[in-house]
């Protein structure tokens, strides 16, 4: 097994990682061996180019979902209609920060810089979740994507938690630990809008009809459809296909969705099938899917132009913390704090 | 500046030492809670994302102590926190106009928070031996995180007074822009004299001497020139706000005064 130190700046200079290479065949062979016993892959690990470039987009698309996340939900923080429920929602958005910086970090241990990943993500050219190319409406749709939307993502990243790249299991393994108490926020938010006034439990309901459809795309393209899975599943970055993810998804949720007297919209024509023991429903459009996650949905034009703004205005910041100078002041300062 | 009297709960106090002690807890909860909705106005978009979860952790921090002074006032027989926080007029609001002030840039950011953690760390000093136990009890609680609050503060304004001659220059203006503002932290109420008299707090005088002094050598420090003859912003002791606390408010009440009577 060839060990060589992790790379940066997108430059992985591996030798034999692509198919062809001498010894590549050798080395792959090793590589799924371990993966298969369910061996964690670490950064300086030999690993081939194709599960570098996979890990890399993955944990790209899935940083780049927390940062555009924040947005959504952050636009309503100054709205939150209590103090509690204020102080929970900014620490809900700060842990989507958090998590933004954790698997940039995870990302920067395959080669990829955050800088390069952030700049893609503000150029249009990477990806990000289909939920977030929507517009938070009311307060509502707060409570409804910090239940539903983050109990998706529960039960994508429990999934990935078990994978085969050391650095991504291990952040997400933080990173669900943080997102069972947001979805305990959001489930407390959910009943008390649910129990509430009718102008509230209506509120609610035309949240959940507008979300019904991204988050029924959430979990990605139907097995039929998907590109990326077979491979994902044998190098273990993915255990279970985005079809299994959206059943198990289902057959969480869809009780405690009618225990709070919501419904979700006819046309879906939502059924548990006894004999089958799963949920049937009206394959979504993935044609639309694809349109939506590359910048056509109805927010993604806000969501990127709110992003750009932000990074354009703190270059200046980024500029004087580089600088030798603004580094340099860092011991005096902290020297001083008493 | 203490008569000796300790008044241990709310039970206890009465007379101009009560009506003295909630002009305190009602200027205290308010410029909490204002400043820490302008930094929570950060979440999601600060310059760097460390600096973000900074912001985020100091709005959350903010906005907690916001909430004990609340309830410290509703055991003193005022509204509940939420109808104290989300129900009133501007007019109602004792907070300095430091602290309701826009967000504006990342060096405005900065430097009012620092301008308001060096007048918090003083204040919540002078309050750690209050003849009112509860606020005493609460204040020695909070100086811990208080004291990362200053470190972080401090630590900003020297790496941008000094990284380039871009950061210095946006730096100096934000200085200039807030310090009139800071002053108006310490515009005395009429309760001023009670407050230190019965020990309860101190007089704002002398949270303003120890500001001043701090602010002068840390900025000297950090390459800013320190502002003189500099007329204070007063009013928002009195009620007299400028017109982006009503901004703010309205923001703030939108979806609570949907259903004023119902839990959110």
């Amino acid at each position: 097994m060839v060990r060589v130190s992790p790379t940066r700046g997108g430059q992985p200079g591996l030798r034999g990682d692509k198919p062809g290479d001498p010894g590549y065949e050798e080395n792959l062979a090793a590589f799924e061996s371990r993966v298969s016993r369910g061996d964690k892959v670490e950064p300086g690990d030999w690993m081939p180019d194709a599960y570098r470039q996979q890990l890399i987009r993955l944990i790209h698309v899935h940083a780049n979902s927390e940062i555009c996340g924040a947005l959504p939900e952050g636009g309503w923080i100054p709205n939150a209609p209590s103090l509690k429920r204020k102080l929970a929602l900014i620490a809900k958005v700060q842990d989507e920060v958090g998590h933004a910086q954790l698997l940039y970090r995870a990302a920067e241990t395959l080669g990829k810089s955050r800088e390069e990943m952030i700049e893609e993500l503000i150029s249009g050219k990477a990806k990000y979740s289909n939920v977030f190319h929507y517009h938070a409406e009311t307060w509502a749709d707060v409570a409804t994507i910090s239940w539903l939307i983050d109990a998706g993502a529960i039960v994508n990243q429990t999934m990935m938690a078990e994978g085969s790249y050391g650095p991504y299991a291990r952040a997400l393994k933080r990173i669900c630990y943080e997102e069972a108490f947001h979805l305990t926020h959001g489930y407390d938010m959910c009943i008390t809008l649910a129990t509430g006034t009718k102008l509230q439990h209506d509120m609610l309901q035309d949240a959940v009809n507008r979300w019904w459809k991204p988050i029924m795309m959430f979990h990605g393209p139907g097995d039929k459809v998907s590109r990326h899975t077979d491979l994902l599943m044998r190098w273990r970055v993915k255990m279970k296909t985005n079809d299994e993810q959206r059943q198990q998804f289902l057959k969480q949720y869809m009780p405690k969705i009618y225990q709070l007297g919501l419904t979700v919209p006819d046309e879906w024509e939502m059924r548990f099938d006894e004999v089958e023991g799963v949920w049937r429903y009206r394959e979504p459009d993935w044609d639309e899917f694809l349109h939506v996650v590359r910048g056509n949905g109805p927010a993604s034009a806000l969501r990127l132009r709110t992003r750009k703004m932000a990074h354009e205005d703190g270059a200046w910041v980024r500029r004087a913390l580089q600088s030798a100078a603004g580094q340099s002041a860092v011991g005096e300062s902290v020297a001083g704090a008493g | 500046m203490s008569t000796g009297t300790t008044f241990s709960a709310a039970g206890d106090i009465q007379g101009e030492e009560r009506s003295a002690l909630i002009d305190l807890l009602y200027r205290l909860g308010d410029d909490d809670l204002m400043i820490g909705h302008r930094n929570s106005e950060w979440t999601g978009l600060a310059p760097i994302l460390e600096a973000d979860i900074a912001f985020s952790s100091m709005a959350q921090d903010e906005i907690g102590r916001a909430l004990s002074y609340y309830r410290m006032l509703h055991a003193l027989g005022e509204p509940d926190p939420d109808t104290i926080a989300f129900t009133r007029a501007a007019a109602a609001y004792r907070c300095a106009s430091l602290a309701s002030l826009d967000r504006s840039d990342w060096a405005f950011s900065t430097v009012r928070q620092y301008f308001y953690d060096v007048a918090t760390t003083r204040r919540l000093a002078l309050m750690a031996d209050s003849s009112y136990t509860p606020l005493s009890q609460f204040v020695r609680k909070v100086g811990g995180e208080q004291k990362y609050h200053m470190m972080h503060s401090r630590m900003w304004v020297v790496r941008l007074g000094k990284g380039t001659d871009e950061s210095r220059l946006l730096m100096q203006q934000a200085v200039e822009k807030a310090y009139p503002h800071a002053l108006g932290m310490f515009e005395a109420t009429e309760w001023d004299a009670v407050i230190a008299g019965s020990g309860i707090g101190p007089c704002e005088a002398d949270v303003e001497a120890s500001w001043v002094e701090e602010v002068a050598e840390h900025l000297s420090a950090s390459g800013l020139a320190v502002p003189t003859n500099v007329e204070p912003t007063y009013g928002g002791r009195c009620g007299r706000h400028p017109e982006e606390l009503g901004c703010l408010l309205e923001e703030m009440q939108k979806v609570y005064k949907l259903e004023p009577s119902a839990p959110w």
